[in-house]
C-alpha cells in the first residue's frame, strides 16, 4: 500500500481516500460531496490543460482543481510509482 | 403559514442535477411564479397544485448538496425550512446516486421536518444494474419513499398523494438521531441538555441540531445564539473549542470532518444488507462516460467545444435576426403612424422618440433573450455546460474567473456581434459569487452588435482597405481588456481566494421540451417585467436630456424667418410641395424645366436650415451642454462636444452614437444603416484623422455599458452600487486608454 496525493494519480488508477486535510469551506465542500476517508475512487481523466481532474466516486463524476486534489490523500493499490506526474 | 385557507406549504429540496426542477415543472406546469428571495439574487419558484380539494403551495428550493451555511443557496434553503416551516418537505433523491443524495436527506431529517422522499431516476438506476429495495429503505429510515421517473411523470400522483396525506396528518417535528461516535456524542449530549434546559433557540431548531451547529462552527447559528443568550452561547462555543482542540491533538481532525464521516457511515449502514444490489460492475463505462472520452478529449474536446459555442452564437443571433427585424419594423411603423397623427410639439416628441423608441428598445431584445436562454437551457440541461467549465477552467482561473465565465463572454460579443444584456444574464449559471460578479462586470467590454455599426462606420472612413484586419484586432483587444480587467477587479475590490471548484459532471441527458420552454419563458418574462420599467424610465430621461430646453425663442424665430423668406417666392400650392418631406417624383419622361429644378434647390436649402436648427437645438440641449462642459477633459483623448454628446446618447443605446453624431454634424437624422454620408463627412473633416478615430473606437469599446445592460447588472449583482461601479469604472478605463492611444499616437507623430 502506498499513499499519494490525489493530484499524483494517473488516469484510470483506483484508490481509497485515506485523509482529507482541508478545513473551512473547501473542506466542507469536499466532504459534502462524499469524499471522506474510506471512500473508493477512480481517476476518470483530466481536462485538456491537465487541470482540473475528473474522478469517479460514489456513482458520480466529480471534478476538482489540482490544488484542491493536493489536499486529498489516497491509498493506491499498486506499487507503481506515479511520482513526477502533473506536478 | 401552512393553514392559510386550506392550503399546505410544501418545499422541494434536493441536490443539483437530481431532477428537482423537472419534477417541479411536471407538477405545477405553467402555474408557477418565479421571483427572488428578498434582497438576494437566488431565484425563488413557487407553484400550485390542486389535489382532492386541497391546495398545495409548492416552493422549489435552490439545489444544494448540504444544509451548511457556506453558499447563498444553502442558506436560503435552510432559512426557508426553519422559518417558513413547511408542512412537508419533498426531498428528491437521485436513485442512481443514492449515497451522496441521502447526505442531504439526513440533514433535513436531523431538523425533524416531516419528509417524503421522491426516489427519482429509477429508470437510470435500473439501467445501471442497481436494484433498490425501496420498502426496506423506507422502513429503515422511517419515512415514505416514492419511486418515480420525473421526466415521464411516472410516480408523480403517488408522490403528491403521499405528501398531501402527510400534510393533512400534520405530525410534529421529530429529529433523526445519529450517533457521532465516542469523541462527539458525550459533549453533544451535554450541550443538548443545557440547550433544552435553557430553552435556547428551541422555538426554531431542535436542541441537538443547534448543538451540532456549534460543533461545526456554523457562523449564522452562533450569531443567532449569541443574540438570544450570549452567556450560554459563549459556554457552548467554549465546549466546542475543547472538542476541536482534543480532536486536533488526538486525531489531527476537525469536528466537522468527524460529523461528515459518521453521516456517510450511517448511509453506508442504511444501504447494507441487500438494500442496494448491483448486477453490474461499478466501474463499468456507461454511455455518458464514453461520450466524455470524446467530448472532453485532450484534442477533440476543445475543437468540438469551439464548434458548439460557435453554434450557440449562430443560433442565438442568426435565428433571432428575423423576429428582431419584425419588431424593429413594427415599432418604426408605429412611430411614423404616431408622428403623422399627433400634432407637433413636445408631447409628440415624447411619445415617438421617448416612449415608442424606449419600449421598442426593450422589446427588441426579447427575441435575443429567448434564443440565448433556450440555447443555454439546452447546454445546461444536457450536462454539456459543466464540461465547458471543466475544460476551460484552467484558462479562466488565471484571471480570477471560472470555467463557466466563457458563456457570458461569448454571448456578450466575444465573437463580435453579441449583446451584453443576455450575456450578463447568462452569468446565472455560475455559482461562485466573486467569479460571477467579476464576469458580469467585464462581459460588457466585448464588442456587442450595437457597437459594430459604429466601428464599421469609423473603419470604413479611415481604414477602408483594412476592414477585416481591424475588426479582428478589435476582437482580440476586447478579450484582452476583459480578461485583464477581470484580473484587476479580482485582485482589488473582489480580492480573495477562488471559490472551491468541485464541479459535478452530471450524466448527459436529453432535456425535456417542456422543461426547456418553461425555463426560457420564465427568464424572458422576468426580463420584460423588471428591466422593462427601468429601461423605459431611463429612455424617457435621455429623450428629455436631448430635447430640452430646445431652441430659444429668438433662434427659432430666426430659423422660421429664413425659411419664410425662401418660401415667399412660391405660390401657396408650391409651398406645400417645397415643405413636404417626400420629394415629388416627376414622371420620368417629363422634360427638365427650370421650375422643378428651382423647387428642388429650394427644398435642399430648406432642409439645410432644418438640419442647422437640429444641430443648434442639440448643442443647446442639456446633453449638448454636458458635452460642451466635458470638452476640457475630453480633448485629452481627442473628442469635441459633438463626439461627447454622441457618446452620451450611447449610454441609452450604442447604436444611437451614429445618429446623434449625424445630428451634431448637421447631417439630418440619419437612420440606422445609412451611415455612409456620416463616414464621408468625417473623413473629409480636417478635425478628424485615423488616430482620433481609433481613440474613439477604443473608447466606445470600453466605456460605460448601455442602460439596458446596467439595469441587468444591477439586477444580477443584487445592488445598484455595482451598476454605478460599472458605469464609472468602465468610463474611467475607457478615458485612460483612449487618452493613451491619442496622446501616445501624437507623440509618435501620428494623426497630424
Amino acid at each position: 500500500m502506498n499513499t499519494v496525493p490525489l493530484r499524483r494519480m494517473s488516469a484510470g488508477q483506483k484508490g481509497i481516500i485515506s485523509r482529507v486535510s482541508a478545513g473551512g469551506e473547501l473542506g466542507r465542500r469536499i466532504r459534502d460531496m462524499g469524499l471522506v476517508p474510506g471512500t473508493p475512487l477512480q481517476i476518470q481523466g483530466r481536462a485538456p490543460l491537465k487541470d482540473p481532474v475528473a474522478i469517479r466516486v460514489r456513482d458520480f463524476t466529480l471534478t476538482l482543481r489540482n490544488n484542491e486534489a493536493d489536499l486529498i490523500q489516497v491509498e493506491v493499490e499498486d506499487e507503481e510509482s506515479h511520482e513526477g506526474r502533473n506536478t | 403559514m401552512s393553514d392559510r385557507s386550506g392550503e399546505h406549504l410544501i418545499a422541494l429540496a434536493g441536490n443539483p442535477n437530481c431532477g428537482k426542477t423537472t419534477l417541479f415543472n411536471a407538477i405545477t406546469g405553467a402555474r408557477q411564479h418565479v421571483g427572488n428571495y428578498p434582497g438576494i439574487t437566488v431565484e425563488k419558484k413557487e407553484g400550485f397544485y390542486q389535489l382532492n380539494g386541497l391546495q398545495l403551495r409548492l416552493v422549489d428550493l435552490p439545489g444544494t448538496y448540504s444544509l451548511t451555511a457556506y453558499s447563498l443557496e444553502e442558506l436560503v434553503a435552510r432559512d426557508f425550512l426553519v422559518q417558513e416551516r413547511p408542512r412537508v418537505v419533498i426531498n428528491i433523491v437521485d436513485a442512481s446516486n443514492l449515497e451522496r443524495n441521502l447526505y442531504l436527506t439526513l440533514q433535513i431529517m436531523e431538523l425533524g421536518i416531516p419528509l417524503v422522499v421522491a426516489l427519482n431516476m429509477m429508470d437510470v438506476a435500473a439501467g445501471r444494474g442497481m436494484e433498490i429495495d425501496v420498502e426496506e429503505l423506507a422502513r429503515r429510515l422511517r419515512v415514505p419513499f416514492v419511486p418515480m421517473v420525473a421526466r415521464t411523470g411516472k410516480g408523480k400522483s403517488g408522490l403528491l398523494e403521499a405528501a398531501a396525506e402527510l400534510a393533512e396528518r400534520n405530525p410534529s417535528w421529530e429529529p433523526l438521531y445519529i450517533s457521532y461516535g465516542p469523541d462527539i456524542d458525550p459533549v453533544l449530549d451535554d450541550m443538548e441538555s443545557e440547550i433544552k434546559a435553557a430553552g435556547f433557540l428551541t422555538g426554531l431548531f431542535p436542541a441537538r441540531w443547534t448543538a451540532l451547529k456549534y460543533l461545526e462552527g456554523d457562523e449564522q447559528i452562533i450569531k443567532k445564539g449569541s443574540e438570544a443568550n450570549s452567556q450560554l452561547s459563549m459556554h457552548l462555543e467554549a465546549l466546542a473549542a475543547d472538542v476541536t482542540e482534543h480532536l486536533r491533538v488526538t486525531l489531527d481532525s476537525y469536528p466537522e470532518a468527524i460529523i461528515a464521516d459518521h453521516r456517510y457511515g450511517f448511509i453506508a449502514a442504511l444501504l447494507k444488507g441487500g438494500v442496494v444490489k448491483r448486477t453490474q460492475k461499478a466501474d463499468r463505462l456507461y454511455l455518458s462516460d464514453q461520450l466524455d472520452r470524446v467530448l472532453t478529449h485532450r484534442f477533440f474536446g476543445p475543437v468540438i467545444m469551439m464548434f458548439i459555442l460557435y453554434l450557440v452564437y449562430q443560433f442565438t443571433f442568426k435565428y433571432s435576426e428575423l423576429p428582431v427585424s419584425w419588431l424593429g419594423t413594427g415599432f418604426a411603423a408605429l412611430g411614423s403612424f404616431m408622428e403623422s397623427v399627433l400634432p407637433p410639439g413636445p408631447v409628440k416628441s415624447l411619445i415617438v422618440s421617448g416612449i415608442i423608441d424606449g419600449v421598442g428598445g426593450i422589446i427588441g431584445f426579447v427575441p435575443l433573450i429567448v434564443f440565448m436562454f433556450l440555447s443555454i437551457a439546452l447546454l445546461e440541461d444536457t450536462g454539456y455546460l459543466a464540461r465547458v467549465a471543466y475544460m476551460l477552467d484552467r484558462v479562466f482561473r488565471t484571471f480570477g474567473l471560472h470555467g463557466s465565465s466563457v458563456m457570458a463572454y461569448i454571448i456578450s460579443g466575444g465573437i463580435a456581434g453579441g449583446c451584453a444584456v443576455p450575456g450578463v444574464m447568462a452569468t446565472r449559471t455560475l455559482r461562485s459569487p466573486k467569479e460571477r460578479l467579476a464576469t458580469l462586470l467585464t462581459a460588457p467590454f466585448m464588442n456587442c452588435g450595437a457597437k459594430l455599426p459604429v466601428f464599421a462606420m469609423l473603419i470604413a472612413a479611415y481604414f477602408p482597405d483594412k476592414h477585416a484586419r481591424i475588426m479582428f484586432l478589435l476582437t482580440l483587444l476586447s478579450w484582452t481588456a476583459a480578461l485583464l480587467l477581470a484580473k484587476l477587479i479580482r485582485s482589488t475590490i473582489l480580492r480573495g481566494p477562488s471559490t472551491p471548484f468541485l464541479l459535478e459532471l452530471p450524466p448527459y441527458r436529453l432535456p425535456t421540451f417542456k422543461g426547456l420552454l418553461i425555463h426560457t419563458w420564465e427568464r424572458t418574462w422576468q426580463y420584460i417585467r423588471k428591466a422593462g420599467t427601468i429601461i423605459l424610465a431611463i429612455s424617457i430621461l435621455f429623450w428629455a436630456l436631448m430635447a430640452f430646453p430646445g431652441l430659444s425663442e429668438s433662434d427659432r424665430r430666426t430659423f422660421d424667418e429664413k425659411k419664410q423668406s425662401l418660401l415667399a417666392q412660391f405660390p401657396e400650392d408650391m409651398k406645400q410641395a417645397a415643405l413636404s418631406k417626400d420629394a415629388p417624383t416627376p414622371p420620368k419622361d417629363a422634360p427638365e424645366n427650370d421650375a422643378t429644378a428651382h423647387l428642388a434647390q429650394v427644398r435642399e436649402q430648406l432642409q439645410a436650415i432644418d438640419r442647422e436648427a437640429a444641430q443648434m437645438s442639440l448643442k443647446s440641449s442639456f446633453a449638448g451642454r454636458i458635452g460642451t462642459a466635458l470638452e476640457s477633459l475630453s480633448r485629452w483623448s481627442g473628442f469635441d462636444w459633438r463626439t461627447n454628446v454622441a457618446l452620451l446618447s450611447g449610454f441609452a443605446a450604442k447604436e444611437l452614437i451614429i445618429s446623434t453624431l449625424g445630428t451634431a454634424y448637421s447631417l439630418g437624422e440619419s437612420k440606422r444603416g445609412q451611415d455612409i454620408p456620416l463616414g464621408d463627412r468625417l473623413a473629409a473633416d480636417p478635425r478628424w484623422n485615423p488616430l482620433r478615430a481609433f481613440a474613439l473606437i477604443v473608447f466606445i469599446m470600453l466605456y460605460a455599458p448601455c442602460f439596458a445592460t446596467v439595469t441587468c447588472i444591477i439586477k444580477e449583482a443584487g445592488s445598484w452600487k455595482w451598476g454605478l461601479f460599472s458605469m464609472t469604472f468602465n468610463t474611467t478605463i475607457a478615458f485612460l486608454m483612449a487618452t493613451l492611444v491619442y496622446q501616445g499616437g501624437r507623440w509618435l507623430g501620428l494623426g497630424t
